[in-house]
């Protein structure tokens, strides 16, 4: 267990570069996902195998999601939310596999994540609508409202960033405890436990994410 | 037994904690239960019902989050104690 939950543990160095276990685990991700959905759809046929079809069906589901929560047509903002979606379900189940460690559980992923989210909302609101008329927005009910608009932009990236890393900081830390207390068998609730917290705070990070785009995009009333 | 800086540190983050997870607690149980009469009521809006739950129950658990926050600075990254 390290120090703190705010320092990573350095496996490795890359030159001035320090690497953590966090970073390792994410490029395992990332192999993996990359290799599942190339293999997969590597020869995509129209009457399809069972791990193409799988693929599509993960596909077509997200898609759904994002169609109805944001009311338009899915296509463009599928690419980010998908992977998104994707990326946080196994980087958060990652935490089951031994000897890994769940890149969500420490700050520097969280934050990169939510500030892909906070850039991705401007880029497409300014092309959904036009920057005249995306800028107009946070004058939209009185502009005295201005401070308060971009206030709420900055602690909604904030508070995006800080819920996942503080809940999967928090659940490892339970188990590391636990762990640490009692041994062998008392941590396995605790980890079932995980594992849908995981599931959940995936979730919700896209569905927070497709619904600041849809508020941008102006299709979503919200905060 | 003398108190110092760290023992505050620590009992100002465990207060922090404690008091902070009232109100959205109580403010959580709440929706979910409003979000229960509603799904009951109409069982088939329970999709929309449920996302925009989820959405609401992510805006009100910030506070406890931000709270977090709080006891994480003062118990890893206090700037009093180092």
């Amino acid at each position: 267990m390290e120090a703190t939950p705010l320092s990573p543990e350095i496996l490795f160095l890359i030159g001035p570069v320090p690497i953590s276990r966090p970073v390792v685990t994410t490029w395992i991700i990332m192999a993996i996902l990359t290799a599942t959905s190339w293999l997969g759809l590597r020869r995509a046929q129209v009457h399809a195998g069972y791990v193409q079809s799988a693929l599509e069906i993960v596909v077509e589901t997200l898609a759904a999601q994002i169609r109805d929560i944001i009311g338009k047509a899915p296509w463009p903002y599928l690419p980010l939310l998908g992977t998104l979606f994707i990326f946080l379900a196994v980087a958060n189940l990652s935490a089951v596999v031994p000897g890994a460690q769940p890149p969500t559980g420490h700050l520097e992923t969280p934050a990169a994540l939510a500030a892909i989210v906070f850039f991705s909302v401007h880029y497409f609101g300014i092309r959904a609508r036009g920057f005249g008329n995306y800028a107009r927005r946070y004058l939209k009910p009185n502009p005295l409202m201005l401070p308060l608009n971009i206030l709420s932009e900055i602690t909604r990236t904030f508070a995006l960033m800080v819920r996942l890393f503080g809940n999967m900081m928090s659940h490892e830390l339970v188990i590391a405890i636990v762990v640490l207390l009692s041994g062998l068998l008392l941590p396995i609730p605790f980890m079932l436990l995980g594992i849908l917290i995981g599931i959940i705070q995936a979730y919700i990070f896209t569905v927070l994410a497709a619904v600041f785009i849809g508020a941008g995009v102006g299709s979503v009333e919200t905060t | 037994m003398n108190i110092d800086l760290h023992m505050l540190s620590i009992i100002g983050a465990a207060a922090t904690v404690s008091f902070g997870a009232i109100g959205p607690a109580l403010a959580e149980g709440r929706a979910i239960a409003a979000a229960m009469d509603a799904i009951a009521r109409q069982p088939e809006s329970a999709g929309t019902l449920s996302r925009t739950l989820f959405v609401g129950l992510a805006m009100i658990e910030t506070m406890a989050i931000y709270c977090l926050v709080i006891a994480l600075l003062l118990l890893y990254a206090n700037p009093f104690t180092g």
